[in-house]
């Protein structure tokens, strides 16, 4: 039976075909829907679950391997570098029940903060590696990475981007093979990494290398299929179906799906056949160094941009100079639609409100508050990754308390609950340690709202939705030693003021929780409970009243608009939630509740 | 033959929905479907764009800038965006609503005046009507991007896929009804 599924539903059908019996995984876009499609499989089959952190998540899963059962974890590019620690040395000590990783690259960066190439880890690590082209492959790919993973002892890699996770394609559904849960037997000598041991392993890696060479020759993975050999294409992952639609059968191709190590055989047979080769391949030159190092001519970026997506367009303008000139017209009144807070997020009030504060260096993170970033907040002063904001924060903050700095500044670190749980708790316990007068504020807004509401350990419900122990963060931020605590809700402009004048004239470090719940989240009974009448009024704009001064769109909110015409503010009703910041912010009291 | 289909506008207009509601139409059809989506980083208010293409074997996934057959729009700006991927003579379907950027909304920019007018100029075939005001005659906006479906249907000349199978297989079952009628409604637009 065919089905149409997208490249994360195909790795999840595969990751259930193979008989994978755990899966663990940190939400990131493009490579959330993975797990979030494993969670519909009865656990009698696959139990799922989110971890705090991708290291966390790849750890669960290697302990599960070494535990004997088939283990996955999956995470995008950035997430790796954060399960990178691990990653390294479980390519050391292997596997017992098989063991897959996905990292989900962002080629062209549609929602990442870096565009990093992936298969440098795999290189790196001495990792197996495949690169899926479509959802078909994405299926067959990963099944076929199991086997390999238990025979050669190796973690395996699998290397997906952005247009192959969120790409649909037909996919041929299969049966799953039970393989079962292998014995554990002890043997530190495997998987206890001390340097003696991790010695003895290495050389191993290095065997298991040479054989998978011989593999990486010879599976159905790596294959050319010869047309006109004028022009000879070696491309992998979604490049090849790139390749394909720009050369047809004008060219021949040597498809890469097992990547690392590469296939040096195939590279010369095919060398010798065609007259000349391209190398496309997405961000950075591994194929094409590779290929050249092996004494072979090749074209690659020395015509093919070094960042971005291959997209047909793209191959056609290196290749062939054709370009499609942009409208010019188009172009000269094109505005930009920056994302934006939704309507009633909670973040809005706390950013409209922080941003007006003189003196402040915000540092930030990586969640839906990045956003603050633009207009009209312009709130945040730094972001890096995952967690750095309160450990930037308290950087800074030492440096700005120097004598010789000139600079009286004072600093505001801002990340999310999730983000909070994934990585800035070690770093508050930094900021807690080495005294910092940083503001931390931890925007609690009771889930993970960008990657597209996921469950964390703060919102008292497991992934499958079950209920569970809640992280109180109130409770383990004075458990790590702070004792400037303070929970406000961000929708109430002053009390957020009255926050910020209290942490701002502490000398210690200080916390401020905010308490809301994100406008998008479907609400649990208990958030009903805690936040009673939430998102259920409307707010109006009394025409009478309204001195169109704009204050109310400075808030930078979806649902108001200015009618220019009569110069009045105006608020869709089917946006509006009601959490009356615009009613805060306006000076002359035009803006009200909606009487039902 | 591919055809190219290119569906934009905004998040939390139900571009994506539409989207999967007419691969799967496709699909069923028996073609080669391939489709990509690409969403901004908001939750609401950001560009969404899909891709979707079909025939005996799709290649690639992503439609090339001038071969888009048909271009579906749930916005006028966003269709104005996207408009170089449009083919000489190739149809454009619009709902003539305007979302404001935010960047509108505070005053920064100026929401282009004339994009109908533009859109139509660059169009072999313009087919543009409030969709979404037909969607409150139904009595729910959010059946706006099913309206824009069935007129899709019609402009592609797809009628013959049996899109009330398809809308009782994925849609939740309390709106099975309202979603055939708004079908129809699209439909009967073109």
């Amino acid at each position: 039976m065919k089905k149409l599924m997208t490249g994360d539903e195909a790795i999840a059908r595969g990751v259930f075909e193979a008989g994978v019996k755990f899966a663990a995984a940190y939400p990131g876009t493009p490579s959330t829907e993975i797990l979030e499609n494993l969670l519909e499989i009865d656990r009698k089959y696959l139990f799922a679950e989110w971890a705090p952190n991708e290291k966390v998540a790849l750890e669960s899963a290697i302990g599960a391997s070494v535990a004997g059962a088939r283990s996955f974890a999956s995470m995008k590019h950035v997430g790796l570098n954060v399960a990178a620690d691990p990653f390294f040395t479980a390519a050391y000590s292997g596997v017992n029940g098989g063991l897959v990783i996905v990292s989900a690259d962002e080629p062209g960066q549609f929602s990442s903060q870096n565009e990093q190439d992936n298969r440098n880890m795999a290189k790196a690590a001495f990792v197996p590696m495949f690169e899926p082209s479509d959802s078909e492959d994405c299926r067959v790919m990963v099944k076929e990475a199991y086997e390999l993973s238990e025979k050669y002892d190796a973690p395996i890699l699998i290397r997906m981007t952005t247009r192959v996770c969120h790409s649909k394609g037909l996919v041929e559904i299969g049966e799953r093979k039970e393989v079962g849960i292998k014995k554990w037997e002890k043997n530190p000598q495997k998987y206890v990494m001390v340097p003696a041991n991790a010695k003895v392993r290495k050389q191993l890696i290095f065997k298991r290398f040479e054989e998978l060479k011989e593999y990486s020759n010879n599976c159905k993975w790596n294959f050319i299929e010869y047309n006109d050999t004028k022009i000879g294409v070696i491309a992998s992952g979604d490049c090849y179906l790139y390749a394909q639609e720009v050369f047809g059968k004008e060219a021949s191709y040597l498809k890469v799906g097992f990547s690392n190590p590469l296939p040096d055989k195939l590279f010369k047979e095919f060398a010798e056949k065609v007259d000349k080769i391209y190398v496309i391949e997405e961000n950075d030159p591994i194929m094409e160094q590779h290929i050249k190092a092996l004494g072979i001519e090749c074209h690659g970026k020395d015509i093919f941009p070094s960042y971005g997506e291959m997209i047909p367009e793209v191959i056609r303008e290196a290749v062939y100079g054709k370009k499609i000139e942009p409208d010019e017209e188009v172009k000269e009144i094109m505005i930009n639609r920056a994302p934006t807070f939704c309507a009633g997020c909670p973040h809005r009030g706390f950013f409209y409100t922080l941003g007006k504060r003189k003196n402040i260096m915000i540092s930030g993170d990586i969640g839906c508050y990045t956003l603050s970033a633009g207009d009209p907040y312009k709130a945040m002063d730094m972001t890096l990754c995952m967690g750095a904001s309160v450990s930037m924060g308290h950087g800074a903050a030492q440096v700005f308390s120097m004598d010789e700095c000139e600079q009286d500044m004072k600093v505001v670190s801002v990340l999310g609950d999730s983000t909070f749980f994934h990585s800035g708790i070690t770093s508050l316990i930094d900021v807690v340690y080495n005294n910092s007068s940083a503001v931390t504020c931890i925007l609690d807004n009771r889930i993970t709202g960008m990657t597209g509401q996921q469950q964390n350990p703060g919102t008292g419900f497991t992934a499958q939705g079950e209920i569970s122990t809640e992280v109180d963060i109130e409770a383990l931020v004075r458990a790590i030693g702070v004792k400037n605590v303070r929970r406000i809700n961000p929708n109430n402009l002053d009390e957020v003021n009255e926050a910020f004048d209290w942490a701002l004239a502490l000398d210690e470090p200080s916390v401020i929780i905010t308490w809301w719940p994100c406008a998008l989240k479907k609400q649990s009974e208990e958030d009903k409970k805690n936040f009673p009448g939430s998102f259920k009024d409307k707010f109006q704009v009394d025409e009478d009243k309204c001195i169109g001064c704009r204050k109310c769109t400075k808030t930078g909110c979806p649902a108001i608009s200015f009618k220019t015409e009569i110069k009045k503010s105006s608020i869709d009703p089917n946006k509006c939630v009601g959490c009356s910041v615009c009613a805060q912010v306006c000076p002359v009291g035009a803006i009200g509740k909606v009487v039902k | 033959m591919t055809k190219n289909v290119l569906l934009t506008g905004i998040g939390g207009q139900g571009t994506i929905t539409a989207s999967k509601l007419l691969t799967i139409g496709l699909m069923s059809a028996g073609y080669d479907v391939k489709m990509s989506e690409v969403h901004g980083m908001s939750q609401r208010e950001g560009q969404v764009l899909t891709h979707l293409r079909y025939g005996d074997k799709v290649f690639s996934p992503v439609v090339p800038k001038g071969e888009a057959d048909i271009i579906m729009g749930f916005e006028e700006l966003e269709v104005l965006r996207n408009i170089d991927y449009l083919k000489q003579d190739g149809v454009v379907v619009l709902n003539t609503v305007r979302f404001n950027p935010i960047g509108v909304l505070s005053g920064k920019d100026k929401y282009p005046e004339n994009t109908v007018e533009m859109i139509k100029k660059r169009s072999g075939k313009l087919y543009a009507f409030n969709a979404s005001e037909e969607a409150e005659k139904l009595g729910n906006l959010k059946v706006m991007n099913i309206i824009l479906l069935g007129t899709i249907i019609k402009s592609m000349k797809l009628e013959d896929i049996n899109w009330d199978k398809i809308i009782e297989e994925n849609v939740k079952e309390k709106f099975v009804e309202l979603n055939k009628k708004a079908l129809r409604v699209g439909m009967d637009l073109v």
